[in-house]
């Protein structure tokens, strides 16, 4: 073949490599050189070792004690905080993600700063708000639970608005030719049209609250993580090990409840 | 009977929508409104319940001026008002009873209608509605499980269980295939002749708006150019006034895409 | 109007499904009320509180700024290396998840199964459990981050094998690959593009959790809100706050565009 008639590998690619090549070492120096090399613990080994022994071996006794303070007791609470959390911003989020949708107000400039404010709120993160209630409101559940319900309402918010942007306003359009107020119209036309979403996307959010409300307890905040950090810091290996086994079947059956109705929905 | 007095209609970009348009339309008449695309015909009837606004001149429904009307009273004057329209607007996801019955809810409170309490003759009223355009039988299916033809009925049913006194109708076959246009307007027709609604409908077609009517009104870039009985509205006169033949059914095909158009502004 | 044919009216359906429901639900929230001791009076007495954490919170104390960009550098670290640990483990377990790769449910279904397992696993419960083995610092949070990416990387690519055009690998099979080169011409190419999203898209979730793994002891800005809250210095708090949102809102929106440019 001569030469000429053969193509040149073109060149912006290979520089484009070399670039992103570059940029992805210094950053992984950089990243590394931040790391404590002495690291380990000596008893690393066989702290290792206990914990695993002891998930092998959960304490099955403290599944129910009679006197309270048991898993059953920890878990329920936990959902309760998921619950109520998860509905109160469900709630919440109604008028925000009106206010956030790009075709509810004919003036741009309002559903962006709708869409910042939910975006700030989702990126605060829940434990911090949940420290912040706890000062407020004092230790327990409660404190979890506006803690969710304030968090959730950034997300939920986002994605009940990009609901809201997908309706349909034949149907709107309708319901004012027939004489009815705007809360009418509302309640017929655009309800039906957005519930569906809603519903899903809230139990979306519910098991995304549950795994969060397993933690809350350990900065004080109620639900299963309380006696968690207790059995941690105790170093009580297998109360830590049927605590995780019960926080994981929890979230399981719950996964496969809310996923089944999620398809149901829709 | 409704009145259009020296009605005009400028778009805020300056396009003139309707041009002096004085015109008075009886009751039990069954008006078809004819034109080419853009030429008005939606402006027309969607200004008679106010969905677009006028910019100068009056309309007056039974000698009430609905451009004054404000709040409760253009929501009552909008409740005689039955509107149907070319892409059906039901409320795909609730029952077909249910959208019927939301003609209804301009007559009771928000609280009792969002509670869902009509009363019992509000449904009995759906259910004969419903029963006059055949599809009864349908009444607790969801909406988006009928055909179109279907939900072009249950459309009618709603106009019709809102005790209308005027229907407007707005390309209501321009979705429609051949035979269901044909059921539609036979339910349009006999709606006219037995309950004595008064009928307003825009058509593309003039071969349909020749079977139909009993007056055919045709505007061209928002003028009357043509109002009179059907039998002076023939290819003849039509072809001298708009330069060429309005479009029969035959045209359909070319004719969906230009009919969307215009529907969506 | 003539009497409707009785005879064709359907019967209305029940509408006790509805109202089954809707107890359901108001149980539900009833029952989670009293359990977690959630009451309005108990809101209405917080307020006051409420109001004097704001006042104090305003305005931040920004010369805490210095003290703090250490620690929010070790947190930035930390979710790089986590994600890269996560990305680097991912990629196995989602071949050994596609059910096109590997045509055995006996291999496919246990290792989904495993990643199910751990995403059901909070970071900050792993974090803890590794700053037991490991000691305090940055390292524990590393391996929490790591685990945790593992899970949604490899759940998101396996997705999107198995959602890959059949057709290249029918004709590397036809020409005689072996495995390796199987997956090397016919797969990565195809998938090369949603990794690395899913790569970015998790980083940004690193981030995030990265930010609060500090409160278990595993390191990064998170170790602050522990010693300001527990002396009630709000203006630190507030100030540690607004350094984390603009951090996670720059990362986000970097992120977001350089995905945006990859699909």
């Amino acid at each position: 073949m001569s030469s000429a008639t053969r193509p040149i590998k073109p060149k912006k690619n290979i520089v484009r490599r070399w670039v992103i090549f570059i940029a992805l070492a210094l950053l992984y120096i950089w990243a590394l050189s931040g790391v404590p090399v002495e690291g380990f613990k000596e008893t690393a080994g066989q702290i290792s070792k206990a914990i695993v022994s002891g998930i092998f071996s959960p304490d099955w006794d403290y599944v129910y004690l009679p006197e309270g303070e048991d898993l059953l007791r920890g878990l329920l609470d936990t959902l309760a905080i998921a619950i109520l959390g998860t509905f109160i911003s469900a709630f919440l989020c109604i008028p925000f993600a009106f206010w956030a949708a790009n075709n509810m107000s004919k003036i741009k400039a309002n559903a962006g700063i709708g869409k910042f404010f939910l975006s700030f709120v989702r990126t605060f993160p829940e434990l911090v708000m949940a420290l912040l209630f706890i000062k407020m409101v004092g230790p327990g559940s409660f404190a979890g639970v506006l803690a969710l319900g304030l968090h959730s309402i950034g997300m939920l918010g986002k994605l009940f608005s990009e609901e809201v942007e997908n309706i349909d306003f034949g149907p709107s359009e309708a319901l004012k030719a027939t004489g009815a107020r705007p809360l009418q119209t509302l309640w017929f036309a655009v309800f039906p049209q957005v519930l569906p979403g809603f519903i899903s996307y809230t139990l979306y959010r519910f098991e995304i609250n549950l795994r969060s409300a397993s933690v809350l307890g350990i900065i004080g905040a109620g639900g299963i993580g309380t006696p968690l950090i207790f059995a941690m810091q105790s170093r009580d290996w297998s109360r830590v090990g049927i605590i995780l086994l019960g926080i994981i079947v929890m979230v399981t059956i719950v996964d496969i409840i809310s996923g089944y109705l999620r398809k149901k929905i829709v | 009977m409704i009145e259009f007095k020296n009605v005009s209609k400028v778009y805020p970009n300056g396009t003139q929508g309707l041009k002096n348009i004085n015109v008075k339309i009886e009751k039990g008449e069954f008006v078809v409104i004819v034109g080419l695309s853009g030429a008005g015909k939606s402006t027309f009837l969607r200004s008679i319940n106010r969905l677009h606004e006028i910019t100068s001149g009056e309309i007056a429904i039974d000698g009430k001026s609905i451009t004054k009307a404000k709040g409760k009273d253009l929501r009552i004057a909008r409740r005689d008002i039955g509107m149907i329209f070319q892409n059906f607007n039901l409320v795909k996801r609730s029952t077909v009873i249910r959208n019927v019955l939301s003609g209804r809810v301009g007559y009771h409170s928000t609280l009792r209608t969002v509670l869902g309490l009509f009363p019992k003759e509000d449904v009995n009223l759906a259910l004969n509605a419903l029963d006059r355009v055949n599809i009864v039988e349908k009444a607790y299916t969801r909406s988006d499980q009928l055909s179109g033809g279907q939900q072009q009925r249950v459309s009618i049913a709603r106009a019709l269980a809102q005790e209308a006194k005027i229907i407007l109708a707005d390309e209501p076959v321009a979705s429609l295939d051949p035979l269901t246009t044909k059921q539609v307007m036979d339910d349009l027709q006999k709606i006219n002749q037995d309950l004595g609604i008064t009928t307003v409908v825009n058509l593309h077609f003039i071969d349909i708006a020749r079977q139909y009517a009993t007056r055919i009104i045709g505007l061209q870039a928002g003028e009357v150019v043509f109002d009179g009985p059907v039998e002076e509205a023939t290819d003849e006169r039509f072809s001298e006034i708009y330069g060429r033949p309005l479009e029969t059914r035959e045209d359909e095909e070319v004719e969906v895409g230009e009919s969307a158009h215009e529907s969506s502004k | 109007m003539n009497q409707v044919n009785e005879q064709k009216i359907p019967k209305a359906p029940s509408k006790w499904k509805h109202y089954f429901t809707f107890i359901l639900i108001l149980l539900l929230l009833w029952g989670s009320a009293y359990q977690t001791d959630s009451t309005f009076k108990e809101l209405i007495e917080g307020f006051p509180n409420m109001f004097s954490v704001l006042d104090q919170m305003i305005p931040p104390n920004w010369a805490y700024f210095d003290n703090i960009i250490g620690a929010m550098l070790d947190t930035i670290r930390m979710a790089v290396l986590g994600t890269t640990i996560g990305a680097v483990i991912a990629i196995p377990f989602a071949i050994f998840s596609a059910s096109n790769m590997i045509k055995s449910t006996w291999v496919y279904y246990p290792v989904r199964f495993l990643l199910n397992l751990v995403r059901t696993i909070p970071e900050l419960l792993l974090a803890a459990i590794f700053v037991a083995i490991f000691g305090l610092g940055p390292l524990p949070g590393i391996f929490a981050l790591g685990i945790f990416s593992t899970g949604i990387i490899a759940k998101l690519t396996y997705e999107a094998i198995e959602g890959i055009d059949k057709g290249p690998l029918e004709s590397m099979t036809a020409v005689g690959a072996n495995k390796i080169q199987w997956i090397m011409f016919s797969v990565v190419p195809q998938v090369a593009a949603y990794y690395v999203s899913y790569v970015l898209y998790s980083f940004e979730i690193n981030v995030r959790a990265a930010a609060i793994l500090g409160l278990v002891g595993a390191g990064g800005i998170g170790e602050y809100y522990d010693r300001t809250l527990g002396f009630l210095e709000y203006d630190k708090v507030s100030t540690i706050i607004i350094f984390t949102l603009l951090v996670v809102l720059i990362i986000d929106y970097i992120s977001t565009k350089l995905r945006e440019n990859l699909l």
